[in-house]
């Protein structure tokens, strides 16, 4: 997983509550073997039109929009399916970031796990940073995670809470598998106990 | 690790035998001795290893094979359905990138991961075995700690060996007695099932146990184990014995010479200590059991061969009185009718549950001499080209063939619906497998779990029936 320490980018606005993960990626690419490739179907349904062009309207098919790696949306997003490919399409698109007033549990979960940092802050102020965004390419976000601010394009910076632990293993870029790592001497001395010498090793020779 | 001295049970012995670490809040880092590997639920894992740079850690305790996806047809041609070809492919270099041992598709070896993994003396007693699969429950037959895991889990298993567990509670399920003609290690499970319901080992690990346990062979025992799922149990377990030793001795990756002496009186102390205090216990008598069979859509509908359909009026719960209806629905059958005398379309006798040598010598046992019945399509899909093998040294491909039987190559087959054996909408099917879920088989489906043997009756008679009745006087 990738650090996140600090990160300035474009934001791109998404005024919609209850953004779910189906609208996020549609079930139809979860048929998929790689948690990478998802970015070009993220939000596939308000994206492209039934032809497969994009739709000018969509946010992010708009300049400098195209290349934000921030969101700034409304209220319970992620909600829906469980779907772990959801923060795996944000990310693939290049997402690393999200900005909302609440989030569904889960996604919220999702988001830690894959290097994504979702941030909540009170209606007023998404609002606000969404006006930010709004003024195009001139006006990117600064969001800083060991000092917990997000910096405007002003100047101005407004603080953020999060989990304590999460924050140590974002900074760190550790994920669970990360985290066990740092316990690989246990980990050591456990294989090569004198007690587990009958448990034999299969090998590639003895497989064929 | 012991953690006290007062008695433990089988689980938890294999439990703190495998504590790596023991964190703050009670989570332990457990290590896993045998990571198997299949097409499915394995290509996010070493995807996320490769975006990651990280080696998969021991590959010498990781297998790899290809079952869900494989077709049991003419394996010389290639794999038509370009996603399921696409899974396979991807394993294979995924086990060629990452060194991990393979057993490909064209390898007599191969077959079900929780049929390959015993008999090529992979899966030990008092290992902790862990798979991207339900039902890796099947491996605690051999007296070792064996359970499902999740994409995320099998990233994290390749990548440190170990994961992050908190323990299970603790079950038993005595089944003391002798059981009666036709009935089978699966009639015991599922009326196991029928007795504790699918929640009722949810938290917990069983351990199967009592004097109809100890009598069966190790595919009885993984049949039990196979299905604790169903039960809603993390794991099941037997506690190796004298049966398991002598089934290990010899296997192709089981120890050998002195080390195996070694792991002998390493696995003779694993049992539960008098006195283990267990969370759940349930006893049955072996003599209660009958051959059974599901009516329903949950492997807990489960009834005695001669045995009634239920109807919605026979439950107060407004809830459960319209969940059976639903299922009669489902199934395409009449409440308070009889079970047996149902005509069926399909029968198949496969999957991890029943498609080993046992299983396909009871079942050669009821054809023997006997045609399939017209309109029935009948299938035997051993559980691994080593099965299949050995079935053939004895004759058993010659029985089932003369009678009208598929004899086909070793894969999960019509157990679900992701390969190309599928039941079509509305066909019947007496099936050996485990889930009689809406669709499991194929969209519209409808399965009745039952053994091998029942499901050797139905195909010979054309309808569920009675197993005891065709059962002839051994010569
Ligand atoms: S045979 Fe069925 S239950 Fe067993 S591993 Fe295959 S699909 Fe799963």
């Amino acid at each position: 997983m990738d650090k996140f320490t600090q990160l300035t980018a474009i934001a791109a606005p998404m005024p919609n509550e209850n953004i779910d993960t189906d609208q996020i990626i549609p079930a139809r690419f979860l048929k998929t073997i790689l948690r990478t490739g998802l970015g070009k179907n993220a939000f596939a349904a308000q994206r492209y039109d039934g032809n497969g062009a994009e739709r000018p309207e969509f946010v992010l098919n708009q300049e400098p929009y195209r290349h934000a790696e921030i969101l700034i949306t409304l209220d319970n997003f992620g909600c829906g399916s469980s779907r772990e490919h959801a923060p795996w399409a944000l990310l693939d698109f290049g997402i690393r970031c999200v900005i909302a007033p609440s989030f569904a549990d889960i996604f919220h979960n999702n988001c830690f796990k894959n290097g994504i940092l979702p941030i909540r802050l009170p209606r007023e102020i998404c609002e606000m940073l969404m006006d930010d965004a709004r003024q195009g390419s001139n006006s990117r976000l600064t969001v800083d995670l060991e000092k917990q601010v997000i910096i405007r394009p002003d100047g101005e910076t407004v603080s953020f809470d999060v989990d304590p632990f999460r924050r140590h293993l974002l900074l760190e870029g550790l994920d669970d598998i990360g985290q066990t790592m740092a316990h690989d001497d246990a980990i050591n001395t456990f294989e090569h106990q004198a007690s587990r010498a009958w448990v034999p090793s299969i090998t590639m020779e003895t497989t064929k | 690790m012991q953690v006290s001295n007062s008695p433990r049970t089988l689980f938890d012995k294999i439990w703190d035998d495998h504590i790596v670490e023991r964190l703050e809040d009670g989570t332990c880092i457990l290590y896993i001795d045998r990571h198997l590997v299949h097409e499915v639920t394995s290509p996010q894992a070493f995807e996320g290893l490769r975006l990651a740079g990280r080696p998969v850690r021991r590959p010498d305790a990781t297998v790899a094979v290809v079952d869900h996806n494989v077709p049991t047809s003419d394996r010389s041609k290639p794999i038509e359905e370009p996603e399921s070809r696409l899974q396979i492919e991807t394993l294979e270099r995924n086990v060629a990138e990452f060194g991990v041992p393979y057993f490909p598709l064209l390898s007599a070896s191969q077959g079900i991961v929780h049929v390959v993994g015993p008999e090529q003396g992979i899966s030990l007693p008092g290992m902790t075995i862990v798979c991207g699969d339900s039902h890796t429950s099947t491996h605690g037959a051999m007296g070792s700690l064996a359970f499902g895991i999740g994409t995320s889990e099998v990233e994290h298993v390749l990548a440190t060996q170990t994961l992050l567990q908190r323990p299970a509670k603790n079950m038993r399920v005595f089944v003391e007695g002798k059981t009666g003609v036709g009935v089978t290690a699966k009639d015991i499970m599922l009326a196991i099932i029928g007795r504790i319901g699918t929640a009722g080992g949810t938290g917990h690990v069983i351990e199967f146990a009592g004097s109809a346990i100890r009598d069966l062979d190790m595919a009885g025992r993984m049949t039990l184990c196979n299905m604790s799922i169903e039960a809603g149990a993390r794991a099941g377990l037997v506690s190796p014995d004298e049966t398991t030793f002598s089934y290990v001795k010899g296997r192709p990756f089981a120890p050998k010479g002195e080390a195996f002496e070694q792991a002998c009186a390493y696995w003779r102390t694993l049992a539960s200590d008098d006195g283990a205090h267990f969370d759940t216990e349930v006893t049955l008598r072996a003599e209660d059991i009958v051959p059974s069979i599901t009516w329903g859509n949950s492997p807990q509908d489960v009834l005695p061969v001669d045995g009634i359909i239920p109807s919605p009026a026979d439950f107060k719960d407004p809830a459960q009185a319209a969940q059976v209806q639903r299922a009669l629905d489902y199934m395409g059958l009449e409440a308070g009718q009889k079970i047996a005398g149902t005509p069926v379309d399909v029968v198949f006798i496969g999957s991890c549950t029943n498609s080993r040598i046992e299983d396909l010598r009871s079942a050669a046992d009821i054809v023997r001499g006997r045609h399939v019945a017209p309109n029935v399509r009948a299938m035997i899909v051993p559980g691994s080209g080593l099965v299949k093998r050995e079935a053939e040294a004895e004759g058993l491909d010659k029985i089932f063939l003369d009678a009208g039987f598929e004899w086909r190559e070793a894969g999960c087959s019509m157990c679900l619906g992701m390969n190309p054996d599928r039941l079509t909408p509305g066909q019947r099917c007496a099936s050996t497998s485990n889930r009689n879920f809406e669709g499991r088989q194929g969209p519209g489906g409808r399965t009745h779990l039952c053994s091998p043997a029942m499901a050797a009756a139905a195909a010979v008679t054309g309808v569920l029936c009675d197993v005891r009745e065709l059962i002839r006087e051994p010569v």
